[in-house]
């Protein structure tokens, strides 16, 4: 009896030896991996802070004589740059103005249309859930000759949704708002219980009040995650917008980045990290502070079922 | 459950009827938007945008049908969402289809309406014919006017661009008459010697006169004569004769071309029917680079699937541990790639991979002395897509995963367990097969996207190490959706090909299209979809 109960307690002792070296170990692990995913980024803030400006000349991570000079540079506060005045202000706020009107905007058609798809029956329903999905497997950026030669034409006759303008994009943005956050949107409808609905039919409210007192206030966590993925798509789009916007006062950000590294790219590297950093930082907090709610939006839509 | 509440349009009319006000505000502001579409539908015809006059059109009938009708009411929840479908997804797709089956790109953008009268405008000097003597002048500012005398002795004042008049000498601006008969000057000009003229280089190129009235060029040092229309239009034969020497042009594929195999351009827009997809699956000068375009497309994503979801699984397995420290914080510093967009990331992963300057390249020199070249050498460039892929699309793998791994009972392993299996027997029958009914799908999803993601491989090195020799623009990493955006928007001076790209895009798309449908059977979307009905 006690040989046994003494087996059993040096068994114990070293299987809470074998746990802590293991934690060890996969704490080696986690270091070598945070390394490799941090890297990139605290590359690019060293860059951002050294003055060399050139990536030949970055060498080490802590830059030596660190200064403000890149992002005087980025914001066009520094006459003396060799690749002129650079508005990243300007582009911040387009960024800004053409991702949050789309997103509201494209939130209220999703909205609205996956209320309908959830709650009502009607012919053709089935068929246009579907088409849907299969319609936005289309890539758009096959379509983008079509899409310019559209926006090109309609600017002839109303020139303020034309090319080169801000409107024109975020209307071209919104053909994509029927798409899979419509699936996502009727999945979380779905989980809400009707006898909402009937409460308020009782009342004799129509579909309207309904909709817009008893069921959109529901809405708030999946309208926040779907509001966030769309901000951040849009934000983070650069094609559609390159082909349509061709003043450089009316780049967004992505566009305006991506021009950085035509021509002489190693040349402008440190304003190029500046940029990036301003660029990326929102994003990466929304990320960060709302990652639980994010991961869940992402994945409901297709694990479900 | 569904039955008591089913929104029917007569059972919503039960409980509530559309008040007169609503319905007047309803019928206002239709009537408001049939104005505006009327508008823009005629504004668009004038213009000559018949297409998009038809859209619009379609998309106004939809609305009064879909405002009008009460059948139509679930529809008017959507009205706007179908509306923009239409308009920038639906047609931009239609129009890529049409223009997949016609020659669209450099030398067919116009219309055959278009190209007809720039082919007519085009002109010769004839050999013979009737010729003019001819005396040039020129001014201070490097222009000339030239004076004529026709075989009948009459006397003519040309001047490019301008209509050419007859003139005298003694004229009003135009000086007396030399032994010839040729004024000896003109107002602002200085008349040229007979050496001088013939031996300026300028001038036998000019046209002088007022183009599509009267146009003469000079022939020789003694003649000058009129320009003729050198191409003739022929409808009834759909032919273009060469005035010049008589040789037909047939219409072959939206280009005027003779027997001998000349071609007058411009060329215009023609339907060629399925041209471009035979080129794609047939021409030797595009199956070379498309043989290893379709390669690498279907390697990319495979080995980016593979590789993204192995490491985010190993780290989502390692760290699903409730006593393990610094969860948490871990997994923050470890889905940030995730966080930047993906832009921004590809751009500076291009600058640390760059082959020359790149801090990878000065780090692996220092440990050990060489350092592949990422930019040009076509297995590394692949590589290094492999390699920025996995950092970025590792924390997604990693986050599915862990969501997967923590809805797998623990009953499962401690029977297992019990039973005597090993670490690694339970990974390989318990957690792969439930992890994978679970993330299966988004692993599909992931490799639909790789297999579009144009963006990686734009933004990183646009496609390249070009391919040496190919005949249209493409490099060892070019998938096909990069190699359409080249051959559609960067031409490298080898003409858009509108026509070729679209056809591609559209074999594209089946291809994505198949392996989405496996993917919705896969997840049960589609009867989930249909169960609901």
């Amino acid at each position: 009896m006690p040989s046994m109960s003494q087996t059993f307690s040096r068994l114990r002792s070293s299987q809470k030896f074998q746990k802590r070296f293991s934690i060890a170990i996969r704490l080696i692990i986690a270091i070598i991996l945070i390394a490799f995913s941090i890297f990139p980024v605290l590359w690019i803030i060293s860059a951002s802070f050294d003055p060399s400006q050139s990536l030949a000349t970055q060498t080490s991570l802590i830059p030596s004589n660190a200064s403000l000079k890149n992002y005087q540079r980025l914001f066009g506060n520094d006459p003396e740059y060799k690749f002129g005045k650079i508005p990243a202000g300007r582009w911040i706020l387009n960024s800004v103005k053409v991702s949050g009107i789309s997103t509201i905007l494209s939130l209220m058609i999703t909205t609205m249309a996956a209320y309908a798809f959830s709650r009502m029956r009607f012919k053709g329903r089935v068929t246009m859930l579907k088409a849907i999905l299969l319609i936005q497997v289309f890539p758009n950026l096959l379509a983008l000759v079509a899409i310019y030669v559209l926006i090109f034409q309609v600017g002839e006759i109303i020139p303020k949704l034309g090319l080169n303008t801000h409107a024109g994009l975020i209307t071209v943005y919104l053909g994509g708002s029927m798409g899979m956050n419509i699936w996502l949107m009727k999945g979380f409808l779905d989980t809400i219980p009707r006898d909402i609905d009937e409460s308020g039919m009782v009342d004799g409210a129509s579909h309207w009040q309904i909709f817009w007192n008893l069921i959109l206030p529901l809405l708030r966590p999946i309208l926040v995650v779907i509001g966030i993925l769309s901000f951040i798509g849009t934000y983070g789009d650069f094609i559609l917008a390159r082909i349509l916007l061709n003043d450089v006062n009316q780049y967004t950000l992505m566009v305006g980045l991506q021009i950085f590294t035509s021509g002489q790219f190693d040349q402008k590297w440190g304003v190029f990290a500046a940029g990036a950093l301003i660029g990326a930082l929102p994003i990466m907090i929304i990320y960060l502070t709302l990652q639980d709610q994010i991961v869940g939006g992402l994945t409901q839509g297709a694990v479900k079922g | 459950m569904s039955q008591a509440m089913s929104g029917k349009p007569k059972k919503r009319s039960g409980v509530t009827e559309e008040s007169f006000l609503s319905k007047l505000i309803r019928i206002v502001l239709l009537v408001i938007f049939d104005a505006g579409a009327i508008w823009f539908i005629q504004n668009a015809l004038s213009q000559g945008f018949d297409q998009l006059a038809v859209v619009i059109g379609i998309i106004a009938v939809m609305f009064n049908v879909i405002f009008l009708l009460p059948q139509a009411y679930p529809l008017r929840w959507m009205a706007f969402g179908l509306g923009f479908l239409i308009l920038f997804t639906i047609y931009p797709i239609v129009f890529t289809v049409y223009v997949a089956f016609t020659n669209y790109g450099d030398g067919h953008l116009l219309t055959k309406e278009q190209a007809i009268p720039l082919i007519e405008k085009q002109v010769f000097l004839p050999e013979g014919g009737k010729a003019y003597k001819w005396t040039a002048f020129r001014n201070d500012a490097g222009e000339y006017a030239l004076w004529l005398i026709n075989p009948d002795g009459e006397t003519f004042l040309a001047k490019p661009g301008e209509e050419i008049l007859p003139a005298k000498p003694g004229d009003p601006g135009i000086g007396e008459a030399d032994s010839k008969g040729i004024p000896v000057s003109l107002e602002g000009y200085q008349r040229l010697n007979t050496l001088l003229a013939a031996s300026d280089k300028n001038l036998p190129n000019i046209k002088f006169g007022l183009e599509g009235d009267q146009v003469i060029q000079i022939r020789n040092p003694s003649e000058a004569a009129e320009l003729q229309v050198r191409f003739k239009y022929d409808p009834a034969t759909d032919t273009v004769i060469d005035q010049s020497n008589g040789e037909i042009y047939y219409n072959v594929e939206g280009t005027f071309t003779s027997r001998t195999g000349k071609t007058i351009s411009p060329g215009f827009r023609t339907v060629v029917g399925l041209k471009n997809f035979r080129d794609f699956l047939t021409s030797p000068a595009l199956r070379g680079p498309l043989a290893q375009i379709v390669t690498w497309n279907f390697i990319f994503p495979t080995v980016s699937v593979l590789s993204t979801f192995a490491l985010g699984l190993a780290i989502a397995i390692m760290f699903n541990d409730p006593e393990f420290p610094f969860k948490r914080i871990i997994r923050s510093l470890l889905i940030i790639p995730y966080t930047i967009p993906g832009l921004i990331s590809i751009i500076i992963w291009r600058g640390l991979l760059n082959s020359e300057f790149g801090i990878i390249n000065k780090i692996l020199n220092d440990l050990i002395g060489t350092a592949p070249r990422w930019t040009t050498e076509p297995f590394w460039a692949q590589v290094a897509i492999l390699l920025v892929n996995l950092w970025l699309g590792y924390p997604y793998m990693m986050l599915i995963s862990s969501g997967a791994l923590q809805s797998i009972p623990s009953e499962i392993y401690e029977a297992a367990t019990i039973d005597g299996a090993t670490s690694w027997q339970k990974f390989r029958h318990i957690t792969l097969p439930l992890l994978l009914i679970a993330v299966g799908p988004l692993l599909i999803a992931s490799y639909v996207f790789n297999f579009n993601n144009f963006n990686l491989i734009y933004l990183f090195i646009a496609g390249g190490p070009p391919i040496p020799g190919a005949a249209t623009q493409a490099g060892y990493t070019d998938i096909l959706i990069s190699y359409v955006y080249k051959l559609a928007f960067e031409s490298g001076g080898r003409g858009v090909q509108y026509g070729l790209a679209s056809a591609i895009s559209i074999v594209v798309f089946f291809i994505v299209g198949a392996i989405t449908l496996f993917q919705y059977r896969f997840t049960n979307m589609w009867e989930e979809a249909s169960e609901n009905a």
